[in-house]
């Protein structure tokens, strides 16, 4: 019995696609997440779309988060995106962060990638976004 | 849609997913499943790879497995990482080492905390084997970072224990004497190159050769150096192993390695159980207002227990 009235640990993904090594970012939500009570599944940088679904679907997470400061965001979300469809993959959230510009934040809302944190962001508020928008009836896993 | 068990014995990875994250989560359904899958498991050959935290287990892991895809094998792993008592919380980072492996559908990976399970962490990682069992993957690996308990565990589930040491790490040969000696059916001196590894290698054996139980075994603990790095004797392991997986065949030990898992499996489903009614009939204000009278010698613990096993159904002793 952890957090959140949920009977069991969430379980997320922390991933860095592209070949980004800025990784700072990332490993401090990971550590973040875990004080929190979460279980992380930390992938470590250079992570084709591929690997991202493909651990997600093993793992069996309830969120998916991806951390991006290379710029090269509207390359690889779609990709990621259309691999989560082709695997029927419907229930997981997924969120970003990084370095964002607001003008591609639209059309990465549009993809249904949920919440795009920039630099600065507090990892309480990262903590709260989680908890508050992985599906409800994952928590209770239904086979 | 067909059910979750005939996905999974279908070779869906999804089902597979789910069914681990309703054991990891001890959900009341799993057992149903479970013992289901019961009949189809029993074909893989189960592989346990412990040793301290950052001897090289789960970069050695990933060359064990790139080498038997070669002779196709459609590979399982369980990578265990500690959960922390303060959060409850765990970062689970195997899978960095594990990335060339990382969207090959016939590698299964799959990451677990610890947890503070109910009926230990053996009961969960043998419910995970025996669901990646009956989906067809042969072999089936399971990282755990070696602590005393791990071991424990470790011995409960798999056919061969793999214990990994690397040189120069502070493993001190004569502390591991103790433990671990009995639980290795093959030693690896992982990161072979660094300095040191002949050495340890050298002391290890040594150490076996004075072990008298060692000496009546027909099984001869190989110890052997590996490289990660330099992707050096990886192909001995791995014929070590297959070895030893016949010799547990032609001595039988297969079978009573089988029996005394399957003996302590139903005995920790029992305890877990008990566990469970304890849970579910105890408050923690009862505990609280029991133990205070242990505390202060109005009561004392035996007539206590007593009495709780009587209200859990459970015949007195007295
Ligand atoms: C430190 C840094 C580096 C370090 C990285 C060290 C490391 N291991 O991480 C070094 C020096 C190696 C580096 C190198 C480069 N960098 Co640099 N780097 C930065 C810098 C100054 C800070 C990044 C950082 O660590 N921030 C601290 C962390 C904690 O913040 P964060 O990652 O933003 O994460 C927070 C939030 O964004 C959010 N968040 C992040 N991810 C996610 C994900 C989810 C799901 C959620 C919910 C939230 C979330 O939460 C975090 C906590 O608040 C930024 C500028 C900046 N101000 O961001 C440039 C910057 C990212 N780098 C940049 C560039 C160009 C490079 C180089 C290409 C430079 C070069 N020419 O060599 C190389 C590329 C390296 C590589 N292999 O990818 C550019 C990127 C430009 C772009 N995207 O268009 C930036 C923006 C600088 C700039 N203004 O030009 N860099
Ligand atoms: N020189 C050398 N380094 C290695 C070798 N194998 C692994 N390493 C390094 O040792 C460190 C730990 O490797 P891991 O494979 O993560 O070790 P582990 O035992 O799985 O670690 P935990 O799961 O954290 O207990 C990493 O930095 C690896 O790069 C090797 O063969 N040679
Ligand atoms: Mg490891």
């Amino acid at each position: 019995m952890v957090e959140n009235q949920t009977a069991r640990p969430i379980r997320v993904l922390v991933a860095k696609p592209g070949l980004d090594g800025h990784d700072r970012g990332a490993k401090i939500i990971a550590r973040a997440l875990r004080d929190a009570g979460m279980e992380v599944i930390y992938t470590g940088i250079r992570q084709t779309p591929e690997m991202i679904v493909e651990a997600a679907i093993q793992e069996d997470v309830d969120a998916i988060l991806m951390s991006i400061l290379s710029g090269a965001h509207m390359a690889l979300f779609p990709k990621i995106i259309e691999l989560l469809k082709q695997n029927e993959v419907d229930d997981i959230l997924i969120a970003a962060g990084g370095i964002l510009p607001d003008e591609d934040i639209p059309a990465i809302k549009q993809m249904g990638i949920q919440g795009c944190f920039g630099p600065g962001t507090s990892t309480e508020e990262i903590i709260s976004f989680v908890r508050n928008n992985i599906q409800g009836e994952r928590l209770s896993v239904e086979a | 849609m067909k059910n979750i068990v005939e996905r999974l014995l279908q070779g869906d990875r999804r089902a597979l997913a789910r069914m681990v994250t309703l054991i990891e989560n001890e959900l009341p359904q799993a057992h149903a499943f479970l013992a289901e899958l019961h009949q189809h498991s029993g074909q893989a050959q189960i592989i346990g790879v412990t040793g301290s935290p950052g001897a090289g287990k789960s970069t050695l892991v990933t060359r064990m497995v790139r080498e038997l895809r070669k002779q196709d094998h459609k590979v399982g792993i369980i990578a265990v990482d500690p959960t922390s008592p303060f959060s409850g919380g765990a970062i689970l980072g195997d899978r960095i080492r594990m990335m060339e492996l990382a969207g090959d559908p016939n590698v299964f990976i799959r990451s677990m905390a610890s947890r503070g399970h109910l009926g230990g962490l053996s009961t969960a990682t043998r419910d995970v084997v025996r669901a990646m069992d009956a989906a067809g993957y042969n072999p089936i690996i399971i990282e755990t970072v070696g602590t005393g308990q791990a071991e424990v565990e470790i011995m409960r589930t798999a056919q061969t224990v793999l214990v990994t040491m690397a040189p120069g790490m502070g493993d001190d040969i004569q502390a591991i004497k103790a433990g671990i000696l009995e639980i290795a059916d093959i030693f690896v001196v992982s990161k072979a190159d660094k300095p040191g590894a002949d050495q340890t290698a050298a002391e290890l054996t040594m150490l076996l050769s004075l072990d008298p139980n060692r000496r009546q075994s027909a099984w001869r603990i190989p110890v052997i150096k590996t490289s990660s790095l330099k992707e050096q004797g990886i192909s001995e392991l791995i014929t070590a192993m297959h070895k030893h997986y016949a010799y547990l065949k032609e001595s039988g030990q297969i079978t009573r390695r089988a029996q005394r898992q399957l003996h302590s499996e139903i005995q920790n489903l029992i305890m877990q159980a008990v566990a469970k009614k304890l849970q579910a009939q105890i408050d923690p204000e009862e505990w609280d207002a029991l133990i205070a009278e242990v505390t202060d010698r109005k009561r004392d613990p035996y007539s206590v227990a007593d009495s709780l096993q009587t209200r859990i159904g459970l015949n007195s002793s007295l």
